[in-house]
């Protein structure tokens, strides 16, 4: 995915390399436009909060610079840049776009019948198992346990850089390794994010406290394992390069998880708001529906 | 914690106090560690080489927990604000009994049982460990001093005067 040319394999994987970006920048040009487009035909309902529209193209944003760019190239040549696209594409763009109450949005402005199947698809069983914190969280944190902790990590920065260990690009990705390992990372972050601090409605919300659990379980999980790869660095990752994207990863999440946390206590906050004050005209922010 | 607290009863709104103070002197005292000894004094490292498996996993959750605990503590006491519930002898009380509590279970557990890291590197130990744990309990037991002469002082309060009981 990386820009230059790149003599040893000009071949497949470099046209599919070619071809992920493209596929990728389309894909994220027709969200923010069909989120928008949505926002700006609905509103006759009342109004959309802007804050959310710029939520959601921010945070389409940082999953495109996390892949693509500058430090999306970085990522495929030094740890330190892999983790810091990690945290981006796994973390704060997931946080960005569950805040935009994308669900929501969807709920208001497709007509009635695909509207209702889409609510009957959000409550069926198997999406409201995944869901719930307790998957979401294994699915996350358990899906960056096998990526770093296995050789996973290194088929997806195939082996090239073993017989090339100088080669700038030595850490030069197979395609479709790495875009199945970006697309998890970016989904199971996102149904985390949306199982502690959602904003679209779910059948059943877990109790505060069953979600303050899971998220300090990810958040644990999460600084457990920076501090073991510190240690113990991914097949093929250079020492001081694994200690680097060990520090990137621990603080990154940290600044991200505690974000996610003071949402869900503002939340929190909200909802137990005392009813004098409630009945007396300072009102919760309208439910959207 | 969902339900009403507005005409809660005086046991209710002292386990409120006294769940939050905790919370956020648990939080204060796991700040402090990462903030002074962490980043300022470098006496803590990132990793030790040496850190056991349970140690990294302990360490890891009393990091997230430590979290979690400052932004509930607080979270919590703004509500008992809002409700004008807050008393602040149960609270002070409260944190110094979380603080002391997390010191001396990092003191011992941490630093003497998993052997995750030391106080200080390259230095005879043993002032530095007298130093931590002592300083733990004493605000420790300041703590639960504190608890204890307020819920005397509430008690005799409400013997005055019963009908806020």
């Amino acid at each position: 995915m990386s820009a230059g040319g790149h003599v040893h394999d000009v071949t497949e994987s470099q046209t599919g390399s070619e071809l992920v970006p493209l596929l990728v920048l389309a894909v994220a040009a027709v969200l923010a436009a069909a989120y928008l487009s949505a926002v700006a035909r609905t509103r006759w309902r009342g109004e959309w909060p802007a804050s959310r529209s710029a939520c959601w193209v921010a945070g389409l944003i940082a999953a495109v610079l996390a892949l693509f760019g500058p430090l999306g190239d970085a990522a495929h040549a030094d740890f330190a840049a892999h983790m810091a696209s990690h945290v981006l594409l796994g973390m704060l763009a997931p946080l960005l776009l569950v805040r935009a109450a994308p669900v929501t949005l969807a709920l208001r402005a497709l007509d009635p019948v695909p509207a209702r199947r889409l609510a009957r698809l959000l409550g069926c069983p198997p999406v409201r198992f995944v869901a719930h914190p307790g998957p979401a969280t294994v699915l996350t944190i358990g899906g960056m346990w096998l990526l770093y902790a296995t050789p996973l990590y290194s088929a997806m920065h195939d082996s090239a850089m073993h017989d090339s260990a100088m080669h700038d690009s030595a850490m030069h990705a197979d395609p479709l390794v790495a875009a199945l390992v970006n697309a998890h990372i970016f989904l199971a972050g996102y149904l985390f994010t949306a199982s502690i601090v959602g904003v679209d409605p779910i059948a059943h919300r877990p109790s505060y406290v069953t979600r303050s659990a899971w998220l300090i379980v990810a958040f644990a999980g999460h600084g457990i394992l920076a501090k073991y790869l510190y240690a113990a660095p991914p097949v093929g990752v250079p020492a001081d390069r694994a200690e680097a994207g060990a520090l990137v990863m621990y603080y990154g999440g940290d600044a991200v998880e505690l974000a996610i946390l003071v949402l869900l206590c503002a939340r929190w906050y909200a909802a137990t708001r005392p009813r004098e004050r409630r009945s007396a005209g300072t009102a919760l922010p309208a439910p959207v529906r | 914690m969902t339900g009403p607290m507005d005409d809660a009863p005086t046991p209710a709104r002292n386990r409120r106090n006294v769940l939050s103070g905790v919370l956020f002197g648990i939080g204060v005292a796991a700040f402090i560690d990462e903030v002074v000894f962490h980043q300022l004094l470098h006496w803590h490292h990132f990793y030790d080489r040496s850190t056991t498996a349970a140690g990294l996993v302990s360490d890891g959750i009393l990091h997230a927990f430590g979290w979690f605990a400052t932004v509930a503590g607080l979270f919590l006491l703004a509500d008992l604000a809002r409700r004008r519930l807050v008393r602040w002898d149960r609270w002070t009380g409260a944190v110094l009994v979380g603080a002391g509590a997390f010191q001396l279970y990092d003191g011992i557990v941490h630093h003497k049982l998993l052997e995750l890291h030391q106080v200080r590197y390259g230095v005879d130990l043993l002032p530095y460990d007298l130093a931590w744990q002592g300083a733990g309990l004493a605000v420790l037991l300041g703590g639960i001093v504190v608890l204890v002469l307020s819920g005397r002082r509430a008690r005799a309060a409400r013997r005055g005067d019963r009908p806020l009981g």
